[in-house]
């Protein structure tokens, strides 16, 4: 299992690194000079020239890409700003923010929305969804199957507005959306984060419900699991130690990435919730040329996939004693 | 088998007579072209410590019937007609729970695949010592004992590591041994073994099937042996049951069915079959054509439609009436029983030397 | 249905019983990866390891193993569906065992293949026309007359009905499909039918219907047949020499009477004494044959037993059987042609012993006791 995760991690420390070639490629194939925006409306090309020679763009691209590999893992003292220690992606073009500082501190927002809304779409699109495949066929399963269907067809920009509507400027029954600190008081925060959290969770959960309903229907069909019957075990036996187990292959396997890609940033739930998260910093990353910040957002969404992999895999092992064994 | 006295409900003696008892039981599926008539009036019996072996090729109904036995066919899209006796006790109409109390109980299944038949999540001291723990109310400590005890009985070297070792971590004829355990696990009345050699080798097989007659000797177990290899059956059963389309065509003592058949189904089998000793000059002399569909089953005979000898019954009987199967020694079909000994003797025997 | 079959005359006669495909070392190493911290080959599957053979024109040679045995990826090899790793295959004279796809492409016509399953070997989305001119129309084959109505003849020859041509697949029982399969191995006239286990998939009624043509096919068009599967009973029927392999090697070969009732390697006595019987006279079932029941199963080709691969299971086998390999040769007594590899063969017989030769440590015991 050590080796496995092991090697899964320097796995994962390779394909960073491509990545930040190919993000490093693709951004200076842009035809756009991030420099033109720092420079202004008195831009002559020698305060253009300087901008550049600041910023480090005069050099060739595999020589900004060295220093970019090396203030990462070394930290640098290089920056007119101040320092930076390591993991240092440097300093906004834009904002002249520290990167990482930024980052971390737009992270608890996307941290809360994403894992507040994981924790609700998982437990009630499995309860549903097992509870259709226990009583499938009956009115129930149907109704189940239906409603999900309906919602998971939604979308959040729809479905977003709506709650916002008619939940908080008709009604004012929820606080409009914000996030605040959790630990300086976490009744704001839950407030706060209650609509996103509804209806991001709305949306997935459907999906969860419709997963788990085949998957659970799927392996009920299951030889082995008709083996456990006719050994005299009883229903409720078999459904919950024999067939629910390989039901949560398939629902894992999605839910990690699911989960990897809402923690790299969930940018029309942040936007449409005038949430400041990884999300929106990644958009305005890219509007305002703001390489290092670019860098530092796609590498720290690639990192939350990869993480969520491992996880997945290593919940694989724990389920599977073919894969733990292998 | 042979035997057809008790009434319906009156429990049987402990050990004389039928344990099983199934009476005119029909099954039906409904499915999105149709109902399918998958078994249609069937009887047999089943007696301690023997075995009664059900041959027929796929759709035959013979896995169906013994799924229904136990219950395990899916209520929702399916139709249960007659009447099903074990050790006296009505299972058709018998309560979900009552069923769980014979299921791995009374009566256990052996199932023709192994890999996909043990669950792969659970350790196979685990999934042998769940039934004992269920049905002796034996402690977790006491069950994997037995279940220790049950895997060197099945001849698993080192049973005590083995039993916490995955299915996955045995070879194909371990695993069927596992399940033979795990069958046997609160010594049965009845075991049904649906095909339970078909997945694998040969001299594999031929472990198993030793297994099975040497392990039955000592647990007294009545099995019924489900398969479509005659030399299979020849090897294991003590009474023999021919399916075909749905119902029993033929019926009698292993002797009686195989040295001197009366159904010409049974005839087709015995001639398509090539064997170690078989003339090489002959080709084989198959049945024409294929099973048919159950959704629109012939009418009459349901073998007629692939039968060469319908002439010698005459008319259209074959095609218009269904001949029914007596109990004991029978088969269902028109020929007369002159008619069935004489072309047995010239026509298909010669075949067979 | 095949009492009428129309038979086109033979184009290129050659020899009966000269070589036509010879096979030699052949052998195939599946790798097997693992490894730490980088994946890396760590092992193989030695699923053949170097057999010999020769397949004579027109004629039918039987290969019979249990599963793991190598004898579907000899098929495999011989059609050059796999690369082999080592060894030679050569078809009337000419090496084709590294071949490219253009040398092989004149071979290829003359060497088809029929598979197990016939459900999943035929394109469900393409008319039984399509499928069986398939063949012709990759190799560019005009026939006399237009494709179609070869196809038509085809579909005649092999007991389907010709107006059939523009079904699909999913019409047709498992048993017509396989003819289907049949027909489309028979296209391009081949010389050659490599068939794994063609009628295995089919119920016993069917298997027979499928068994004759195949016969006749042999017989009437004299295509000789590499006929691989593991029931013993359809191979003798079918086959006039039997080679059998366990573990990636042959361990004996021979005409069907050597193999079948003079068989001088244990592993061939244990698997003849292991196919169940309908015994049609009234002495008790089985009187008169040999009964061995082996321990275990057949061990892992990863890491075959050294020496002789079947000591593991052999109650011959003493300290020789694991230094030595045995070589396949005809050992005294064994007529032309009737090799073993054996270092203590049996005798040549399959009568019924004065003792069983019970190894499986179980059935020992239960029947110990009673």
């Amino acid at each position: 299992m050590l080796r496995f995760l092991v090697r899964r991690i320097l796995g994962a420390v390779v394909i960073l690194f491509l990545l930040s070639i190919v993000t490093f490629l693709l951004f200076f194939g842009m035809p756009r000079d991030p420099a033109l925006l720092m420079c202004g409306k008195t831009c002559n090309p020698t305060s253009l020239a300087n901008i550049h020679h600041v910023l480090g763009l005069d050099k060739s691209i595999p020589e900004q890409y060295w220093i970019f590999l090396h203030n990462l893992i070394l930290g640098s003292n290089q920056f007119a700003q101040g320092p930076c220690p390591a993991p240092c992606f440097g300093y906004s073009y834009h904002t002249n923010d520290p990167v990482w500082a930024t980052m971390m501190d737009r992270l608890p927002t996307t941290v809360s929305l994403t894992l507040g809304a994981a924790v609700v779409f998982l437990i009630v699109g499995l309860g549903t969804g097992m509870v259709a495949a226990w009583k499938r066929g009956t009115l129930l399963d149907k109704t189940v199957t239906a409603g999900s269907m309906v919602i998971s067809s939604m979308q959040i920009y729809f479905l977003g507005p709506l709650a916002l509507a008619v939940l908080v400027y008709q009604s004012h029954l929820f606080d409009k959306p914000a996030y605040n600190n959790f630990t300086a008081n976490p009744v704001t925060w839950f407030s706060g984060l209650i609509i996103p959290w509804v209806v991001l969770s709305t949306i997935f959960a459907s999906q969860y419900t419709r997963m788990a309903r085949s998957s659970m229907i799927e392996q009920l069909q299951e030889e082995h699991v008709r083996t456990a019957r006719a050994k005299g075990m009883s229903r409720r036996y078999v459904f919950f130690r024999y067939a629910w187990r390989g039901s949560l292959i398939p629902i894992i396997t999605i839910f990690g990435i699911d989960l990897g890609t809402l923690l790299g940033g969930a940018i029309i739930t942040e936007y449409t919730f005038g949430l400041p998260g990884l999300g929106r910093l990644a958009v305005e990353s890219v509007q305002f040329s703001d390489l290092p910040l670019l860098l530092g957002v796609m590498l720290f969404s690639a990192s939350m996939i990869l993480l969520c992999n491992l996880i997945v895999d290593a919940a694989y092992a724990f389920i599977d004693p073919r894969v733990r064994l292998a | 088998m042979t035997t057809l006295t008790k009434d319906a409900g009156t429990p049987a003696p402990a050990d004389a007579g039928a344990f099983l008892s199934v009476r005119d039981l029909h099954v039906s599926f409904k499915t999105e072209d149709g109902v399918v008539r998958a078994v249609d009036g069937l009887s047999f019996d089943v007696e301690r410590g023997k075995t009664l072996g059900i041959v027929g090729e796929s759709g035959s109904g013979k896995s169906v019937t013994n799924l229904t036995i136990l219950g395990l066919h899916n209520p929702q899209f399916t139709t249960v007609e007659g009447e099903i006796l074990l050790d006296g006790q009505e299972l058709i109409t018998a309560r979900e729970s009552e069923l769980e109390k014979v299921r791995g109980n009374k009566a256990a299944m052996i199932f023709q695949d192994p890999l996909t038949a043990l669950s792969p999540y659970y350790t196979v001291g685990r999934q042998i010592a769940e039934p004992f723990m269920k049905h002796r109310g034996a402690s977790k400590r006491a069950a994997w004992d037995r279940a220790v005890e049950m895997l060197a009985k099945v001849g698993i070297p080192n049973p005590k590591e083995r039993a916490k070792d995955y299915p996955h971590q045995f070879s194909g004829g371990m695993r069927q041994r596992a399940m033979i355990a795990m069958a046997l696990v609160c010594d049965p009345d009845l075991l049904i073994a649906d095909e339970p050699t078909t997945a694998l080798d040969v001299t594999v097989q031929a472990q198993i099937l030793d297994l099975l007659k040497d392990l039955q000797q000592e647990f007294g177990s009545g099995i019924i042996f489900i398969t479509h290899d005659l030399g299979v059956i020849a090897d294991m059963a003590d009474d023999i049951m021919v399916m075909y389309a749905g119902s029993a065509v033929e019926r009698g003592t292993t002797n009686e069915v195989l040295r001197a058949p009366q159904h010409p189904y049974t005839w087709g089998l015995l001639n398509s079959m090539p064997r170690l000793d078989s003339d090489l000059g002959m080709p084989l002399n198959p049945i024409p054509g294929a099973p048919p569909s159950l959704l629109t089953p012939p009418s009459g005979c349901r073998f007629h439609p692939r039968c060469t000898f319908q002439d010698r019954v005459g008319g259209t009987r074959c095609v218009t009436e269904r001949p029914l199967l007596a109990p004991d020694r029978a088969s269902a079909c028109h020929l007369t029983a002159d008619q069935k000994r004489t072309i047995f003797l010239e026509e298909i025997k010669p075949r067979l030397a | 249905m095949t009492e009428d079959m129309v038979l086109p005359a033979q184009h290129n006669p050659v020899t009966v019983g000269e070589p036509l495909l010879e096979v030699s070392g052949l052998t195939k190493y599946f790798p097997v990866k693992g490894g730490f911290p980088i994946r890396r080959t760590i092992g193989h599957v030695q699923a053949v390891d170097g057999i010999d053979l020769t397949v004579r024109v027109g004629e039918s040679f039987g290969l019979v193993g249990e599963s793991g045995c190598g004898k579907s990826t000899t098929g495999r090899l011989i059609t050059r569906l796999l690369e082999p790793t080592n060894g030679s295959i050569s078809y009337r004279g000419q090496d084709i065992s590294h071949a490219s796809r253009r040398e092989l492409a004149p071979v290829r016509s003359e060497i088809q293949m029929i598979f197990q399953d016939p459900y999943s070997s035929l394109n469900p989305r393409q008319t039984v026309g399509k499928i069986i001119s398939g063949p012709m129309e990759i190799n560019g084959i005009e026939p006399d007359g237009g494709r179609e109505k070869r196809v038509r003849e085809l579909l005649e020859i092999v007991g389907l009905n010709p107006e059939h041509y523009n079904r699909f697949p999913h019409e047709f029982s498992g048993g017509q499909r396989q003819r289907i399969g049949v027909a489309r191995a028979l296209a391009l006239e081949p010389k050659l039918i490599v068939a794994d286990e063609p009628v295995s998939a089919l119920d016993v009624s069917i298997q027979a219907q499928v068994v004759n043509l195949l016969q006749e096919v042999q017989r009437e068009l004299g295509i000789a047949f590499l006929f691989i599967a593991h029931d013993l009973a359809v191979v003798r029927h079918f086959s006039q020499r039997v080679a059998v392999m366990y573990l990636g090697k042959i361990i004996e070969v021979g005409d069907r009477e050597a193999i079948y009732t003079r068989p001088r390697h244990p592993y061939t006595h244990a698997l003849l004494s292991a196919v169940p019987e309908v015994s049609l006279t009234d002495d008790g079932d089985s009187a008169g044959r040999e009964r061995i029941r082996l321990a275990g199963d057949v061990p892992s080709p990863i890491s075959p037993p050294s020496g002789c691969r079947f000591r593991t299971r052999c109650w011959k086998a003493q300290d020789k059987c694991a230094t030595e390999e045995p070589p396949l040769v005809q050992i005294s007594g064994n007529h032309a042609g009737h090799l073993t590899a054996c270092h203590f063969p049996e005798d040549p017989t399959t009568e019924a012993r004065d003792e069983d030769i019970v190894l499986d440590p179980a059935l020992a015991a239960l029947e110990e006791e009673g």
